[in-house]
């Protein structure tokens, strides 16, 4: 029966997936190991119709292990351009992992510190502001921490709810902010004015922890419940499809 | 005079006759006589994916100076920034795909040695699309509250004069004097094909620049072109100045389906850049001759040792 234990990795897995519940056909784009394994999760169970690539230019069906090429069936022809173009159709809903992430949703990917002269040097905005602007995103974050969850980040990439309001409805028309998993919780903006709402924790992870690893007070309803467990199947598909190799560990470990 | 006339004409139809295109064959070291220092130049490719870097390494030989680079940034930013060349930086991310962080672009960065113009990834298409197209701007929603219109205090926005009245960033065109990209084939006169999975933005370089230079893996003949599949010829003359050709030109970069990253010499680079001496080393055996001397340095490499 041991077997039959859900890791913390796997846990991560399945809260991550629960991100597309409900999306329907639109394309799923995760960016880190555990979140691309909550993806193909997802569609290989409850979201069926969802579109994945892999990891390149192509739109594939199937299910494949993280860490191999995708041997299913193209679909379609996803170069960059096409990426922009989904992403501004809306019809897209990220993972990204920031950097780090206030209580609004703001998140930054680009630099550390002034941007003018930073302490240290991210990746740039890439893709973030124009994603969150224009279709739904979620977080992910392997480690909760406060540097992480801080009251105000940096450089904002990804756009949260205040800022997006400080514009004016237009752009906030279609920011979505979904939910922010880490490895101890699963969060939303649920709060009040759309701040971070913490709703629900992992298995053997206090809500005291969680609010120690915030850098700002966090918005809860009554007693937060804890995040559902893998089902048999879903732990089967995990370990003996989607991470055979355990690539899930490196990233939340044991 | 008819006959002679239809004559050629009839011959020019069937393409064996009529004068020649323009040869626009050069080296690395005709395109680099022809820029100047304080210039805007684009590179294609796509973080560590098909780099001009036979190009790039023409540059880092020359005297060139102040340049503004624009670049969905790989090795090619990180190498010029070593070099000094970079005077501001027009990007949306530098990385190198299988290792993240660029790691010469992170010192510049920290040193505040080069002036940035730090865009969304789609405002930048936007930016080289409407210089292609003589449009001073493009509107989109993309920067609409982060933080990228406060780092660039210039960018404006305009609201729609429909009854929608949206208001949107207008990304001002971005006009480039040069665009240096790298694609598998090409011919003689600049027709140029990608035979990978993406193009990424190289045909929008080569339209919003003034003069666009085209490495290639290997010229042929304008005949041979088509034969890959209509979609995969992108690149026209009418874009292309010059025409380079560069056998594992876009080294250590991926040039997809001939050669794939070289990811043991990628990691030897990015060890190297974290420490001066061996930095120095790395420039001693690899970046202190000609392309030539580049190539016989990467073929007499150990297997395995990346260095």
């Amino acid at each position: 029966m041991t077997a039959c234990i859900p890791s913390r990795a796997e846990v991560c897995v399945v809260a991550c997936a629960e991100a597309w519940r409900g999306d329907g056909e639109i394309a799923a784009s995760p960016m880190a190991p555990i979140p691309t394994a909550g993806a193909r999760l997802a569609r290989a169970t409850f979201e069926p119709d969802l579109l994945l690539t892999d990891g390149e230019a192509r739109f594939v069906a199937g299910t494949w292990p993280l860490g191999e090429p995708a041997p299913g069936a193209v679909e379609g022809w996803i170069p960059f351009r096409s990426v922009f173009d989904l992403a501004w159709a809306g019809r897209r809903h990220v993972m990204m992992s920031p950097a780090q992430l206030d209580r609004y949703g703001n998140a930054n990917i680009s630099a550390i510190g002034d941007h003018a002269r930073p302490a240290r040097q991210l990746l740039g905005v890439r893709g973030a502001p124009g994603n969150t602007i224009n279709h739904p995103t979620s977080y992910w974050v392997p480690r909760h921490l406060p540097r992480v969850f801080v009251p105000r980040v940096d450089m904002v990439s990804g756009v949260g709810y205040d800022r997006a309001g400080a514009v004016g409805p237009d752009a906030a028309a279609f920011l979505d902010l979904r939910r922010v998993v880490t490895n101890l919780g699963v969060l939303d903006f649920g709060g009040p004015g759309h701040t971070m709402r913490l709703v629900s924790v992992h298995p053997g992870v206090t809500v005291d922890e969680v609010v120690a690893a915030t850098g700002f007070a966090l918005a809860t309803d009554g007693a937060v419940p804890q995040t559902r467990l893998p089902t048999t199947a879903e732990l089967a598909l995990i370990r003996e499809v989607i991470d055979p190799a355990g690539l899930r560990d490196a990233e939340v470990p044991a | 005079m008819g006959t002679v006339a239809s004559r050629r004409c009839a011959s020019t139809s069937r393409g064996t006759a009529g004068p020649a295109v323009a040869d626009k064959r050069m080296s690395e070291d005709d395109v680099v006589a022809r820029l100047r220092s304080g210039m805007t130049i684009g590179i294609g490719g796509w973080g560590s994916r098909r780099k001009p870097m036979s190009l790039v390494r023409a540059i880092l030989r020359s005297d060139l100076r102040d340049l503004t680079v624009v670049s969905y940034g790989g090795p090619d930013v990180g190498l010029l920034c070593a070099a000094g060349k970079i005077r501001r930086l027009v990007y949306a991310f530098v990385s190198l795909d299988s290792i993240p962080l660029e790691p010469h672009f992170q010192t510049a960065r920290q040193l505040g040695a080069i002036e940035v113009t730090e865009y969304d990834e789609g405002m930048l298409q936007w930016a080289l699309y409407a210089a292609s197209c003589r449009l001073p701007f493009l509107p989109t929603r993309a920067g609409l509250g982060s933080d990228v219109l406060t780092v660039n205090p210039g960018l404006r926005t305009v609201r729609s004069p429909y009854p929608d009245g949206t208001e949107l960033v207008a990304v001002p065109a971005l006009p480039l004097d040069a665009a240096l990209v790298h694609l598998n084939r090409a011919d003689a006169a600049g027709n140029a094909e990608f035979l990978g999975d993406d193009l990424y933005f190289d045909d929008l370089f080569c339209t919003a620049a003034e003069r666009a230079y085209v490495s290639c893996e290997r010229i042929v003949p304008t005949s041979e072109l088509a034969a890959a599949g209509l979609p995969r010829l992108r690149v026209h003359r009418w874009m292309v100045t010059g025409v380079i050709e560069a056998p594992n030109g876009a080294h250590f970069t991926s040039c997809a389906p001939d050669y794939g990253r070289d990811e043991a010499f990628q990691r030897a680079y990015v060890a190297a850049a974290k420490d001066a001496g061996e930095w120095s080393r790395f420039v001693a055996t690899y970046l202190s001759g000609d392309e030539s001397a580049y190539q016989a340095a990467v073929a007499a490499r150990l297997p395995e040792a990346g260095l």
